[in-house]
């Protein structure tokens, strides 16, 4: 009888093998199209994700992916170069009148939407109308509140009325949740049929596993895309793309986790580069609570933390210690607060001013599996803050129920990864005025933060307006609403004979169209 | 009479499961709202909010959202998911024939480990034979799935360039070889975690078998010792076998999420987690009831298999 077992197992194994085998003759799906002649420009390109776009109403979109994938399919009036300047996109060019109420765009002729239907001012006019609707619930609706009107006089203009200066709306008008639609679509029909005027068409979709979209030859743009097509394949697990990249399936990948990126980088045949993230973790306190109404105490938590500390050990220090703005042209200077270094001497002296020498108790929710290193940080944190007799309180939370109660700022304290934007209105005018509606959940607001916010709208010029956002940052600082911690960096693996990819501090994707596979 | 029963305890069970599902969803934090728009959502006007529960369905009364369901799945009409723009029981029928392959295919890659190493082990209990299937059954018992796959994945594409799981999942009659080479390493490690309660309970089965009666009255008649193990012993401890083969079948079908997600394949089990994560509560829904309508199935499948295999329970 052993030996009848044995034989099982041998045929088994031998299947296996024979499984295997074949592996060799099958051709990789990453070679050119069929007819394509191998040349650059019938290739496609296969990017690695780790899930699909959740909608793909670009209106509405705000998952990474999915703003990912949207930005290769719908254009913008203006956009962002890769240093994160503003410049013209369906918008050739924009002026603003003498008193800044009137905002009046030049578009872009003969652009054509992927239905071949010509995109004028009719339809930038109503997109921007519908966006200030709030029935449709767009994401980017608060970033028109200075729009009192729009008009478009002929085909080629268009003209925003507005209450007041806003020097931060052509910054605002270039994310992809400000998409240009045709007036004749509607929300249904885009969710399953995109219709942009983006470098690139809808071609396959087949439910969480794949996107594909195929160049378009109708593009506007001075460089049309170099490859044939661009496929988003799911492959869920961030090792698993690492897997699919070693063995050719694969061939760009953006990976956040800084251990999948030196996995990534240990195989040696993989090209990782790294790109610093607009995006900050931050210790976020409301000041609206107990004893973080005092500044006092929120003086001495940021005294009592060593930034670099929390980044080497939660992030392995990849990273950058950060200050509150991540904009690279208007980057705050994170050595300019009252603890540019860790002090506990300091900490306990602000703790006694409070009146609480004794320690303060701080509940602090953190998030679990929404990013690789919060846990981490927050134990980290706790571990600094209990030498200053603060004890954070952490509450591990499911990523659903953390983004339940950080949106009812139900919360003393949150370890946090906010996004940042280019333009430091755009990134804080929502949380630290007192009408910004993020406010509430950012706990801290003043008359003269109001004021500053209000001036770096109503200033075009750049100098000034990086010297009011100086003044902003320094203010927060000073009151420590939040302790901003550090900023991480976003990996961007390719394999050999991929050309061309720019990365970006964003974390965008829209240099997919000067890509190219050798 | 029996089989009346038989049917409404098991549309008392889907009941209970479909109830039970339907709580727990809406019992997460979160909703669809904010799963979609996560941190965004704190940005909403009241205005904006209302609207959004409008489009998803949400501003209906609890009962409502249950009877409707529960009603629209009889008629055929499983839900509608926003997010893939497809129906659920579209996906669902994409998503459980894969689950299903997989399920099989393991359990034979199961039973070929389990049930040889098994009767080895009792063919001389605690010899080295023995030892070496303790040895296989502790491995699969205690090796976690993730890691085991994690691990044969990155080995096999970075040593020897096999990654079949790199490239666009292939259907079982579009492309079956493509496809059983993208299931070979997922029923690896699937059917090496099960293999273990199989081994262990054929070695206990037929340690029972064969000091009965009738085994020594066989090979005191001179049946040969190979024809006594394979019908005499491995027929009568087969019971046993088939039901935990049952069990584990069925919990298979449940979808095997871990393995599902490191090899990308498109199964119930990354459908179900899916719709938790988005907060599709008809996907989830839907789906849990068909795999739970499956689980029952795979029960009665298993009842009506002891009939064939034991002339004892025919007789009862």
């Amino acid at each position: 009888m052993p030996r009848g077992a044995i034989s099982a197992v041998g045929i088994a194994a031998a299947l296996s093998i024979a499984l295997t085998s074949c592996s060799s003759s099958s051709p990789s799906s990453s070679g050119p199209a069929p007819g394509a002649g191998g040349a650059a420009s019938g290739k496609t390109l296969v990017v690695g994700v780790t899930s699909d776009p959740d909608t793909l109403f670009p209106w509405k979109a705000t998952q990474f992916q999915a703003v990912n994938v949207l930005q290769n399919l719908y254009g913008t009036l203006t956009e962002f170069d890769k240093d994160l300047n503003v410049v013209p996109g369906l918008a050739e060019s924009w002026q603003t009148s003498d008193d800044g109420k009137k905002l009046t765009l030049k578009l872009r002729q003969g652009v054509t939407f992927a239905d071949g239907s010509a995109f004028d001012s009719q339809d930038a006019k109503s997109s921007l109308e519908k966006i200030m609707d709030e029935k449709t619930a767009a994401v980017a609706r608060a970033s028109l509140s200075s729009v009192k009107s729009v008009e478009a006089p002929d085909a080629g203009t268009l003209v925003l009325e507005l209450t007041g200066p806003d020097a931060a709306l052509p910054a605002n008008l270039a994310t992809v949740n400000m998409a240009m639609l045709s007036s004749d679509d509607t929300e249904e029909k885009l969710n399953t049929t995109p219709n942009g005027t983006g470098p690139f068409k809808l071609g396959k979709r087949v439910a969480s596993q794949s996107i594909t979209l195929a160049r378009n030859d109708a593009y506007w743009g001075s460089e049309k895309p170099k490859v044939a097509a661009v496929e988003f394949r799911v492959i869920p697990d961030e090792s698993s793309i690492v897997s699919a990249m070693q063995s050719g399936n694969v061939q760009l990948a953006i990976f956040n986790d800084p251990l999948v990126a030196q996995t990534a980088q240990g195989g040696g045949t993989l090209t990782v580069t790294k790109t610093p993230q607009l995006n900050y973790h931050v210790l976020q306190l409301n000041a609206q609570h107990g004893d973080l109404k005092d500044v006092n105490v929120r003086l001495a938590i940021q005294c009592a933390i060593d930034r670099k500390q929390v980044l080497d050990t939660a992030a392995l220090g990849e990273g950058e210690v950060t200050g509150p703005i991540t904009a690279p042209a208007f980057k705050s200077d994170p050595n300019k607060r009252p603890c540019p270094a860790r002090d506990l001497a300091k900490a306990a002296e602000y703790l006694g001013k409070a009146g609480k020498s004794g320690g303060v108790t701080v509940k602090t929710i953190v998030s679990q599996g929404e990013y690789a290193t919060s846990v981490n940080e927050a134990q980290n944190l706790k571990a600094q803050l209990a030498e200053a007799k603060i004890n954070l309180e952490l509450e591990v939370l499911e990523s659903g129920a953390f983004v339940d109660r950080w949106v009812a700022a139900d919360f003393d304290a949150a370890v946090a990864l906010n996004g940042g934007r280019p333009d430091p209105d755009g990134s804080y005018g929502r949380y630290f005025t007192s009408k910004g509606n993020l406010n509430k959940v950012a706990g801290y607001s003043s008359p003269e933060l109001d004021k500053l916010f209000a001036e770096g709208k109503a200033t075009t010029d750049q100098a000034a307006r990086k010297a009011i956002y100086e003044q902003v940052s320094a203010k927060l600082e000073e009151n420590a609403p939040w302790i901003w911690l550090f900023s991480g960096y976003t990996y961007t693996a390719t394999t050999s004979g991929v050309q061309g990819f720019v990365p970006m501090a964003s974390g965008s994707l829209q240099y997919l169209r000067t890509t190219s596979v050798g | 009479m029996r089989l009346r029963n038989r049917i409404l305890s098991t549309a008392g069970t889907l009941f209970g499961v479909a109830v039970l599902v339907f709580v727990m969803l809406r019992a997460i934090p979160g909703d669809r709202i904010t799963a979609g728009l996560g941190t965004e959502a704190a940005a909403l006007t009241p205005a904006q909010r209302q609207a959004l529960e409008q489009y998803y369905g949400l501003d209906q009364p609890l009962v409502t959202q249950f009877f409707s369901w529960l009603g629209n799945m009889f008629t055929g009409n499983f839900g509608y998911s926003a997010r893939q723009q497809q129906s659920v029981l579209d996906l669902t029928l994409h998503s459980l024939p894969v689950t299903f392959e997989l399920a099989v295919l393991s359990i034979l890659l199961a039973l070929l480990i389990g049930v040889p190493l098994g009767m080895l082990a009792a063919s001389r209990a605690n010899s080295p034979r023995d030892a070496l299937g303790q040895f296989v059954s502790l491995a699969g018992l205690s090796v976690p799935a993730f890691l085991l796959a994690t691990a044969l994945l990155s080995i096999s594409a970075a040593s020897f360039g096999f990654n079949p799981n790199g490239q666009g999942f292939a259907m079982l009659f579009d492309d079956p070889l493509l496809n059983l080479r993208q299931m070979l390493l997922p029923a690896l490690v699937l059917g090496f975690g099960i293999a273990a309660p199989i081994l262990r309970t054929t070695r206990t089965a037929v340690l029972e078998v064969r000091s009965d009666d009738f085994v020594r009255t066989a090979r005191a008649k001179g049946v040969p010792e190979r024809r006594l193990q394979v019908r005499h012993v491995l027929g009568n401890a087969l019971v046993p076998i088939v039901t935990m083969t049952g069990l584990q079948f069925g919990y298979l079908l449940g979808g095997a999420v871990v393995v599902e997600q490191i090899f990308s394949v498109p199964g119930v089990g990354r459908q179900v987690l899916l719709g938790i994560q988005q907060k599709e509560y008809a996907v989830v829904q839907s789906t849990v009831l068909v795999i739970a309508l499956a689980f029952v199935l795979v029960n009665l499948l298993t009842d009506v298999l002891y009939r064939v295999i034991d002339p004892r329970v025919r007789a009862s």
